[in-house]
Parts: C-alpha cells; structure tokens; sequence
C-alpha cells in the first residue's frame, strides 16, 4: 500500500479554487486594513499565513490519510489534552480563553479540534460494519463530538464549538443514518433550541452577557441597535450600499471608516460585498459554491469509506463555515466570531483550513491507487 | 483493509447534500440581491448619514443702529459644545466625564440627554452654551476619546441700552413651531419675538451655512465635504435717537409708566420709553423657566409694551380733540361768545359732575379753559356737541384705530359712539356718558403713541405721518391729511402754549427760549363716587394716572412728547418728564455732531431728511 503518489494527481481545480479565493482575501485584507497604522501590514501577514497553510496543506496531503486514521485514538487524547490545557493555561484575551502559545506561535487549539474530529468521526464512521449507524453508535458520535465541544464551549467559544456539529451530522448522514433516527434526532435539535431560547428569555441560563446580546440582538435586532445589533445593522447598512457594481475596492465608506466592525476577519465578507457589489458576491459565492460542490464530487471518487468521510468532514465544516458567516454578514444568522474560512484573516484559521484541504488532497492523490 | 468490506456512501445522500448546499447559496443570494439590488438606495443612503455630518454655520443677525449710527444691538460670538450623536453607543459611561469636563449637574444632564431619547439621532443636543475656556479647553482635549463633542460657533444678541430699549427692540428666541413655518427657518434656529427683532426679523436674519465633514465610525473627523458658508443678516437703521432715548429713561426715574417722542414732520419715532421693563441680554442665551415665570406673572406687567399697548383713559388731554371737533365743526362761530361759569362743579341730566378745582375757574372761554383745563368748560361744551361728533372727530384725528407703527401688537384704543354701545352692551347712548367723554373718562381709550401721533398731526394742520421706527431714506412714510382750518390749529395751539406759559397745569414743563406748547390729563381710574365709596386714596391701583403730552414749537412742531406715569397722581407730575426730553432734543440739536468735532469726514447723512 505504500505505493508512489505524486501531487501531480492533485486535485488541481480545487487547489486553484483555493488560491483564487485566498487572493480575493488578501486583495480585501489590504483594503480593509490600508489606513489604519496599527493594522497596515496585516495583508502580507495574511500572505505568510498562507504560505505556512499552503506548506501544511502539502505535508499533510503526503501523508497517506490511513496513517492518519490510525493514530485516530492519540489524535483524539493529544486534542483533548490541548483544549484542556487551554482551559488551565491560556491567558485571558477579551473575557475567554483560546489562544494557545506552541514554540513562540498563539495558536487557537479550537481550530485544531476541527481538523482531529474529521478524522477521528471517519475513522470512527467508516469502520461501521452496518448499513446505518445504531442507536448506540449514535450515541459514541455524540460522545466523541461532545467531549470537545463542551471544553471549547467552555473557553468560551459557542461559534467554534457548534461547528462540530455539521461534522458529525454530515457523516452520520452519510454513513447510512435512517430516517426515523434523522427525524428524531432533529426533533430533539428543535426542542432543545426551543427550550434554549426560551431558558435564555428568562436570564436563568448563566450565558455569558456577549452572548446574551449577540442572541438577544438577533431575536430582536430593531429592540438593541447597539451592541451586536449595530454590527448587523452596519454589515447590512455595508453590503445593501455596495449596489450592483460595488463602490470601487477601497472606497467602501462603511469599510474605509470602520463603521463594519471586526472587518478583517469576520466581516470581511461585508467589506467584499460593499466594494465589489452584487457582481463581487456572485462571483465570490460562485467560486466557494465550485469549492464545495468540488469536495463532494471529490467524496465520491475516493477510494474508500474513510476516505470519502474525511472530504466529506471537510466539506461539512467548509460548508457551514460559509453559510453561517455570509448569513450573519447579511443578518440571517446571528453574529457568532465564524471566520470565512481562505478569505477572513487569522492564523490559527487559515493553517486549520489548509490541513483539511490537505486531507482532501490526500485522498484525492491515493483515488487510483489499489489498497 | 478490504476495500469491499466498506460499503460505499450512498450517492443519493450524496445528491441530496448537493441540493441542500445549492439551495442554501441561492438563499443567500437572494438575500444579498435583496439588498444590493432591491433596497441598495435605502442602504445607500444610510451609508451616506453614517458618515457624513452636517454641522451649522450660524449667520449673525443684523445689528440695529439709531439714526445717528450708534450700535443698539449687535451680537458677540461664543461657543456652545454640542453633543452629536450619531454615533454614539455608549453615552452612559461618559456621563460623568462629561458633567465633571463642562461643570454640569450630572442629574441636570441625564435629564436633560432624556428629553431628546425620541429626536432623531442626526439632531445634535447642545449640552452648554456659552462655553468658557476651561469647557472649550476639555473639548479640545478630548477630540479623540470623545469624538461625538463638537464646538460650534453662536452669535448672541447683546443689547447695550439695556432695559431701556427692551419694548422697542425685542428680543430673540428659539423658533416655535409655527415660527419656523412663518420664517422659514430650521429646527433651533434664533427668531426675533417682540418689537424690531420680531418686525424686521426677515431684514435681521442671516441664512446659516454648514459644514459637511466626514467622520469615521468613532465619530472623528477625517475630511470635509463641502462647506457653505453663512451669510450674515443686513443692519437695520432706526429713526431712534439713543441720546433721546437715554434722555427720556433718566427723566422716568423708573416709574411705571411710558415715554414717546416722535417728529410729527416725518413720522420718526425718537425715543420709546416703557416701564416697569426686563432685560433683553436675559433672552439672548437662554430665559429660564423662573426667569420667564417671574416676568409673565408681575403683576405690573413688565412685557407690556406700554407705548403701543397700554389702552387707558386720556383724562383731559382729550379735552384737545373736543375743542377741536367744537372749532372745526363751527360751534364758536355759531355761539361766538360761549363762555361757562365755572363754580366748581355742574349737574347735567341729574347728576352733579366736579371739576378737579373745587373752587371753580370762574367764567372761562376756551382758551381758558384749555389752559386751566376745566372740566365743566367741557362738560358743557361736549354736551351741546353730543356724541356723534366728538367721536367722529377723534376718529378722524387718529384714536380709535392702531397708527399701524411697525411695531408687532400694537393696540388700536376706543373710541365710543352710539353705535359701539348698541353693538357691544346692546343698549342705546345715555347722554351722560357723553359729560364724562368730555374730559377723557368714560369707555374711552387710548395708547400713548396714538396721542402723540394725533397731536402731533393737529399740531400740524391736519398732516397725520403714520409714526415709524425704520429709517429709510428711500420711501416716504404714509400720511393721511385731515385738513383743519388755520384758524382751528392758532387757537389751538396758542391754548397749549398757554398751558405751560400762561400759569396753566403745565407749567412744570416749561423751558426758557424754547417755544414748548403741551397740555396735562389726569386720568381717574375708576369714577369718582366709587372712590368716595371705598374712602380715600390709598390704594396705589386705585389712583389716577397722570399724562402730558407736549411739543415745539408751538407751530409745525419738530417734535411731540407724550409722557404717561401711571398712578402718577397728576398731569402736572408728567409734565417735567416731557420738558427734560424736549430739552435734550434741542441739547442735541445746537450739539454739533461728534464726527465733526473730532474732524473726522462727516457721518452719512442718516437724518437729512429733518431738513425739509
């Protein structure tokens, strides 16, 4: 099985998707970041970033995913220990802790856990023996996702910690879920959400108060137009003044005065929508759509169960990545601190994503090869 | 591993995953086209209000001058510090900093910040005007941790006469609502609201400019638009005469009370006296609610214009126009030796009637009569002309009706005749109203200005100058003639010389070499009987008030004064008012003016016009 690959059987569509896209960020970065002193070079460290991400992306799609697979127990303890040693060791930054230094480098471990759920929910999922996953295999999914999600929910992270959901969702989707589990399922998602929400209307959950705002905000968004309701309301205020043709990159009056907050990073998609208009969106949501639909037919061709659950990790969490940040930026979600991933600005994010892509690479490489 | 041993993922899962990610990304483009596409004005426009900020470039009024130039109102510049709050999120937590920056009462101004909860956020609050040094040196100083403070430049109305020209001149305010529909002017902006600043206001007003500037999201300015600069009100020349009118104020002494002076040859008004008065500089930042309170319920009417609203009884300066409705409508040349003899009182219709001498005047004609001014002279002398004429000629010589000064409010008087009884009391004339007419009293009311503007035109021979504060050389002023015989205004006048030169009650006003004619009134403010009734005279409001009205010369007077001092006893005590103004006048007059003297090119020729 160690039989040669070469990237030349990379799946180079996806990768020049991915460089497009990267370059769009950058272009953006520059032009949200261009006038203020404090942020001003925050596009070439954007552009080492994704030179580091690139890096990973390759070693990792070098190695064979099965390795991978099979240090899934130790994957799964070493991310453990991580997001516990965050919990103990992280300094405090802005009320939580996240940000982890590893050799010099702060890295947020949450972004980490991504990558080591995929691989740990394939591993898990793909040796599934049955049509569907049972009651009780749901219920070790539930576990093995849950464990993380409560440590990194307790940072406190809720954006990062509902992100695994999609991951476990999609793969036990695929992994042959029936339908009566599925409804259930859902059903209790609802009733949980329900009962949530309305736990939260009566101040009896300790939410923390940024998070009560950002929900509140987003049950009402006309009763608080400050808080997380000022940053809907100037996202939209953002994208709906972009018009058809945009107002030109850098002469985005919401972006350029900093009336789009955090718009770097999470609201970048704002900024884009502002300068380079409803053209811009298209464009930008048609090349994420190719992204994605590329990673599901790469699920497909892969070569094997496994193999096909990992891209299929990646795309979920790529997916809902995407829906939930350009959703927020035009207020149909609430605002949660969700990256896009490849074009909002983090190092932690960016170097998380590219060693997804290189899962994805690295089954797409092994698509021909015997096992 | 068996690659067989793993069953394959459904591709129908797989497909379904496929919609489900299509789906979603059509959702949000459609949001993203509703709005961008669908609503991207409405965006746009938002955009635009976050960052561009219009702040007001006030215009200062016009200042006002008197005839001679001399600066009655002008205005200063200071600064108020607003708050603009567009963006800010946060005011709360500022609060102190900013009570403790500015010395305001931090209760006062969350109070006062609630009161706008409901304005629109574009609408900036102005939290102190007047701001010192130290409050211009804490905005300053705070440019970047509290963007949302802005300074802005006020002009204030500063009025140097004071007291003395607050009836005359006004003062300004805030808009009302309906004055900004009248003015068309802005939300907050400054309007004239009494006398000249209310009459001229359109003249006054400048139109402000602004300044649009770009703020960032913190609220700091980061560029300029564009900028429209004010345009300054024009100044406005008054026929007043500040000398004439501090003249005039001296000679008051602050009685209450009101002091008109006019030329009858054009109608300037020359001083504008009225008292008890306020202080206009109170208006120009701000009246407090207190202040505003105090001044509205004196009971002696502070706000009263006294000059052109007072409505009282003439008292015998009324006994001018009888004798002139008697000399024009030929009674003397009908009964050529009408004389009365005057015992101290009379009886007509059952009544007894008092003259105000007890011990009687003695047989008197009308020039005696005039000049000692007996009343059963004219008790007499009205009964034989009965009311249709003594009404209709005070009509026709000026009372009755405002003289339309271009002065707001001004109040009209009355004149009574049968036909005012039948229409108001629905009862006929009883012909002993008509004994009380006679010498002033009865329903009869007049307004200080109407007096001067009257005698002022009989003394002129019939020529009425409608009486004007506006000094324009341009347009002549309106006049109405009554033409009167000359022989009506000699004997007249000669009577009113007598007055203050023959022994008369008008004495008091007398001045060497200067030909001064006048006549004195000593209105009853309530009859005589009742007085008796309630005993004595004790009660301020219960006294007469005293009048004089006088000018010179005696011919074509070049000046008219009319004094009023209300519970001033009698007409003899108003009498050296009148004298002290008529003396500054001719002071000013042989005073050459002080451009010349300091050799200094002459001033504009502001009052040419006084040579015919």
């Amino acid at each position: 099985m160690a039989a040669r690959v070469r990237y030349r059987e990379m799946d180079w569509l996806l990768f020049g998707l991915i460089v497009v896209i990267c370059l769009i960020g950058i272009l953006e970065i520059y032009s949200t970041t261009r006038s203020q002193p404090a942020f001003a070079t925050m596009h070439l460290r954007q552009l080492t970033w994704l030179g580091v991400g690139l890096l990973a992306m390759l070693v990792v799609a070098r190695i064979d995913y099965h390795t991978l697979l099979d240090q899934a127990p130790v994957i799964y303890l070493l991310t453990l220990a991580a997001l516990v040693a965050v919990l103990l060791f992280a300094p405090k930054i802005f009320g939580a802790r996240r940000w982890l230094m590893v050799a010099g480098i702060t890295f947020q471990m949450s972004e980490l856990a991504k990558w080591s759920i995929i691989i740990v929910l394939a591993k898990f999922l793909g040796e599934l023996r049955t049509e569907a996953p049972s009651l009780k295999d749901l219920a070790k999914v539930a576990v093995l996702a849950g464990v993380p999600m409560v440590l990194i929910a307790a940072q406190p992270d809720l954006g990062t910690a509902l992100t695994l959901v999609p991951i476990a969702a999609t793969g036990v989707f695929l992994a042959g879920l029936r339908w009566k589990h599925a409804a259930a399922l859902l059903a209790l998602a609802a009733l949980l959400l329900v009962v949530l929400v309305s736990l939260l209307q009566t101040k009896w959950v300790p939410l923390k108060p940024y998070q009560q705002s950002r929900l509140e905000s987003f049950l009402h968004p006309r009763r608080s137009l400050q808080g997380a309701g000022y940053q809907t309301e100037q996202s939209k205020i953002a994208v709906g003044s972009g018009g058809f043709w945009g107002r030109g990159l850098g002469k985005g009056s919401q972006n350029q005065l900093g009336f789009i907050p955090v718009r770097h990073a999470e609201f970048i998609f704002a900024a884009f929508a502002e300068e380079l208009g409803f053209a811009g969106v298209l464009l930008a949501l048609g090349l994420y759509l190719t992204l994605l639909l590329r990673l599901l037919h790469n699920v497909e061709t892969a070569p094997d169960r496994t193999g096909a659950l990992l891209v299929a990790g990646v795309f979920s969490l790529l997916a809902f990545h995407l829906l939930v940040n350009v959703g927020m930026v035009i207020g149909l979600m609430p605002v949660t601190g969700i990256p896009l991933p490849l074009m909002s600005y983090g190092g932690s994010t960016t170097i998380a994503t590219f060693m997804m892509l290189g899962l994805v690479m690295s089954v797409r490489m092994r698509r021909f090869v015997n096992l | 591993m068996n690659l067989h041993a793993q069953p394959k993922l459904p591709a129908s899962r797989l497909l379904l995953l496929r919609i489900a990610l299509v789906a979603a990304v059509v959702l949000l483009v459609t949001g993203f086209w509703q709005l961008q596409v669908v609503r991207s004005d409405f965006y746009a426009r938002l955009a635009d209000k976050n960052y561009i900020r219009t702040l007001p470039l006030m215009a200062p009024r016009g200042s006002i001058l008197d005839r001679h130039g001399e600066l009655l109102v002008h205005h200063y510049a200071s600064f108020s510090v607003i708050l603009a709050r567009e963006h800010v999120q946060e005011i709360r937590d500022v609060l102190p900093l900013l009570a403790r920056g500015l010395s305001l009462d931090p209760v006062w101004l969350e109070q006062h910040l609630a009161k706008f909860a409901d304005a629109p956020p574009f609408q900036p609050i102005v939290l102190k005007d007047e701001a010192s040094m130290a409050d211009i040196a804490f905005v300053e100083a705070h440019r970047l941790d509290l963007p949302e403070l802005e300074l802005i430049l006020m002009y204030r109305r500063r009025y140097p006469l004071s007291q003395s020209g607050a009836h005359l001149l006004g003062y300004v305010g805030e808009a009302s609502r309906k004055e900004i529909e009248l003015h068309q002017v802005s939300l907050g902006a400054v309007v004239g609201k009494m006398g000249v600043e209310q009459q001229y206001n359109a003249h006054l007003l400048g139109t402000d400019g602004e300044r649009r500037v770009i703020v960032d999201s913190r609220g700091k300015e980061v560029g300029k638009l564009s900028q429209k600069e004010p345009e300054a009100g024009r100044p406005l020349q008054l026929t007043l005469d500040a000398e004439l009118q501090r003249a005039a104020e001296a000679a008051v002494q602050g009685r209450q009370g009101a002091v008109v002076a006019l030329d009858p040859r054009h109608g300037d008004i020359l001083a504008f006296v009225s008292h008890p008065t306020f202080d206009p500089n109170l208006f120009a930042v701000s009246v407090s609610a207190d202040e505003w309170r105090a001044l509205t319920d004196d009971p002696d009417k502070p706000l009263l214009n006294r000059v052109t609203q007072a409505q009282l009884s003439p008292g015998s300066v009324f006994k001018i126009f009888v004798a002139t409705a008697a000399l024009e409508g030929g009674f003397f040349d009908r009964n050529p030796n009408f004389r009365v003899t005057c015992p101290g009182w009379a009886n007509h219709y059952g009544r007894v009637f008092r003259c105000w001498r007890p011990e009687g005047h003695g047989v008197v004609d009308l020039h005696r009569a005039l000049v000692e001014s007996c009343d059963v002279f004219f008790y007499q002398l009205g009964r034989q002309l009965g009311i249709d004429n003594i009404s209709g000629y005070a009509q026709k010589l000026g009372l009755g009706r405002p003289t339309h000064i271009d002065l707001p409010g001004e109040k009209g008087g009355l004149v009574p005749s049968r036909e005012w009884k039948q229409r108001t009391q629905k009862q006929p004339w009883w012909d002993g109203e008509t004994i009380s007419v006679a010498i002033g009293q009865g329903p009869l009311l007049v307004t200080p200005l109407q007096l001067a503007y009257a005698i002022g035109g009989i003394a002129a021979g019939g020529v009425f100058v409608q009486p004007h504060l506006l000094l324009d050389p341009q347009s002549d002023p309106e006049v109405r003639r009554v033409p009167l015989k000359p022989e009506t205004v000699r004997i007249l006048t000669d009577a009113l010389w007598g007055v203050v030169n023959e022994n008369g009650t008008g004495t008091a006003a007398q001045l060497p070499e200067i030909d001064l004619a006048g006549k004195t009134g000593t209105a009853q403010l309530v009859g005589s009987e009742t007085l008796k009734r309630i005993g004595g005279r004790t009660e301020r409001t219960l006294t007469e008030n005293a009048w004089f009205v006088g000018f010179a010369p005696r011919r074509n007077p070049e000046i008219v004064v009319v004094v009023l001092l209300e519970h001033g006893l009698h007409g003899a005590t108003a009498a050296p008012v009148a004298r002290e103004v008529i003396k500054a006048y001719y002071d000013g007059k042989n005073r050459p003016p002080a451009g010349q003297v300091a050799g200094a090119p002459p001033p504009p020729a502001a009052d040419s016009r006084q040579v015919d």
